[in-house]
């Protein structure tokens, strides 16, 4: 069966840096893979070269088998690529509605036009506005980013990201920054997206990957270091010495 | 969406559903500067080739703000197209190929255009400040091109009595009586005006908002961001090349000062004071710079651009969203949310 997103052999240099090494990996459709590693491992360059921000020295990116590795960024969003960011990447000055807007406006290929106005456009907002009532933030849907505490702002990053309708969703730390008190409502978020989306999360939080993930790639020094369900990742004493950091053996 | 959506029942009455659906539309004080223009024309009629000046400012300021307020394109080099402009015009007057004013306007702005194009697609792969001196380097080029090519240009002396056709081939341009400039100046900008409001609240101009706002999730949401802002200059250099086609024709003459970074960086004053990215910023900043200067120069002949220097720096540290910002700030510390969005375009800083 082909994968959703697969990579073969991939590497990333910088100089003398190799910052992914030989990185065979696949992501196949509805799935719910964690990709964790500790500080340095490579995981944020390896999201870089999936959506297509870093080009990779050698190896393959492919998207539901297609050679995707030349194609620039915008055009794999376009393709069903999309992430999010460890730090929030939001248009600040905008309202809730207008950022969402933005990511809509693209996919349905809106953007481009010059000529007529931007509210006339009632299915962007309407679905615009569907999206953030079905994440709770309808009712703040008019305010700027700086209004919002830090929790909404997670959660307008992945507004945003939804509303590209991807199929591949590359989701770089969702719950960083959080408080605690907030973090259910990016978990409840994380649980409730459509199943048909094949999900892979980078996260340093273990109870969030161990609850969310079905899959486990554990990436040291830019190269798959093990693979396997949580419970065999959990259960590996070479991941606990090298990253979980609790090796009572050695 | 495969995600079984529970459909809102507040979606047509959320308030910012309906701010974004009705942004766009007529507000019952946007006739005012148009109004004032007219009453200023019956009002100092030895003061019209004054008021021209001021109108075509205008235009060259929306020009900026399109590309610097909208898109957040740094640049300081924005005269360029203002000299293209004026240039062609000017050299197609002076040697007999074109007279026509509304035809020469429109070549001007493809010559602009097709320079912001070309250059654009250079510049624009550059951020920050390379790009700030990137676009001083191609005015500069333009400017000495303008000065070497004196069989063409007249070089440092410049081209004067341009012969220019009358308006629709009636309304005679008279340098001392300047009505015919200042009605068809103001037509002019309220044409272009219109487009350039147009443009902003397009779904296109709500994208180069967003390029300014945050360039990294642009490419993140799968805009074509360079396309986008290759566009947007081009569309902005060629309003510019119309200001400095207006300017030559007005003025009947055209020199290296169209070109030169005293005019660039006095749009560039003219913008900031008003408040870019707000549309009507260079409405005001336009008015009240000139009017100012205009007086502080009788006032203080040999210091008068003290004056303006310590107004710029008061509005840079203590109002960024300049003279039309302390406004809407003013505003909406009165009417709190309702009038929130108001004067502002798009949540400028």
């Amino acid at each position: 069966m082909t994968a959703l997103l697969e990579t073969r052999a991939l590497s990333k240099n910088f100089g003398a840096l190799r910052a992914t090494r030989d990185v065979s990996f696949k992501l196949e459709q509805g799935a719910r893979h964690a990709l964790i590693g500790p500080n340095g491992a490579g995981k944020t360059t390896f999201i870089n070269l999936l959506t297509g921000v870093l080009m990779p020295s050698a190896g393959t990116v492919l998207f539901k088998g297609a050679d995707i590795t030349q194609i620039a960024q915008a055009e794999r969003v376009k393709l069903g690529i999309a992430r999010t960011f460890q730090i929030n990447r939001l248009f600040r000055g905008l309202s809730v509605l207008e950022n969402i807007y933005m990511a809509i406006a693209e996919r349905v290929g809106a953007a481009p036009n010059m000529l007529t106005p931007a509210g006339a456009r009632r299915d962007v907002i309407d679905e615009s506005m569907d999206l953030l009532t079905r994440l709770k933030l309808a009712d703040i849907a008019h305010k700027t980013i700086p209004e919002l505490p830090y929790g909404r702002q997670r959660l307008v990053e992945l507004a945003i990201t939804l509303g590209l309708k991807p199929e591949v969703l590359l989701l770089d730390e969702p719950a960083a920054g959080v408080p605690s008190a907030e973090s259910h409502i990016i978990l409840d978020a994380i649980d409730a997206l459509p199943k048909s989306i094949g999900v892979l999360i980078i996260d340093h939080d273990m109870d969030l990957v161990f609850r969310f993930a079905e899959t486990i790639t554990v990436l040291v020094r830019g190269a798959v270091f093990a693979e396997g369900t949580p419970r065999e990742i959990g259960a590996n004493p070479d991941v606990r010495s090298v990253y979980l950091g609790q090796a009572t053996h050695g | 969406m495969s995600m079984q959506a529970p459909t809102a029942p507040n979606i047509g009455t959320n308030p910012a559903a309906l701010a974004l659906a009705k942004r766009h539309r007529l507000r019952w004080w946007e006739p005012l500067p148009w109004l004032l223009a007219i009453g200023f024309y019956f009002a100092f009629p030895r003061y019209l080739g004054f008021g021209t000046e001021m109108l075509i400012t205008i235009l060259f300021a929306i020009s900026l703000d399109l590309a610097l307020g909208y898109a957040g394109i740094i640049t300081l080099g924005h005269a360029a197209f203002f000299g293209a402009g004026a240039y062609t015009v000017g050299m197609l007057a002076k040697h007999g190929i074109w007279t026509e004013p509304i035809t020469g306007l429109l070549l001007a702005a493809g010559v602009a255009g097709l320079i912001g194009l070309a250059s654009g697609l250079v510049l624009l792969r550059t951020t920050g400040l390379t790009l700030l001196m990137l676009t001083i380097c191609t005015m500069g080029l333009l400017e000495e091109l303008a000065n070497m090519g004196a069989d063409y240009t007249g070089g440092f002396d410049g081209l004067d009595s341009l012969p220019i056709q009358p308006v629709f081939g009636l309304f005679e341009f008279d340098v001392l009586y300047s009505t015919t400039q200042y009605l068809y100046v103001l037509g002019v900008l309220l044409v272009c005006f219109v487009f350039v409001r147009t443009l902003v609240y397009s779904p296109f101009g709500h994208s180069l908002t967003g390029i300014r706002e945050n360039t990294l999730r642009m490419h993140a949401v799968g805009a074509p961001v360079r396309r986008r802002l290759v566009v947007c200059y081009t569309i902005s250099a060629a309003l510019a090349g119309i200001a400095g086609a207006l300017w030559a024709q007005a003025n009947a003459y055209v020199n290296l000062s169209v070109l030169g970074i005293d005019r660039a960086a006095t749009v560039l004053i003219v913008l900031v004071l008003g408040g870019y990215g707000r549309l009507y910023g260079a409405f005001v900043g336009a008015v009240v710079y000139m009017v100012l200067a205009h007086f502080l120069s009788r006032l203080y002949p040999s210091a008068w651009q003290l004056g303006l220097g310590l107004m710029l720096v008061a509005i840079a540290l203590f109002a960024r969203g300049g003279i039309l910002g302390i406004g809407a700030t003013l505003l909406r510390g009165r009417t709190e949310e309702s009038g929130k969005g108001d004067v502002k375009g798009h949540g400028a800083p």
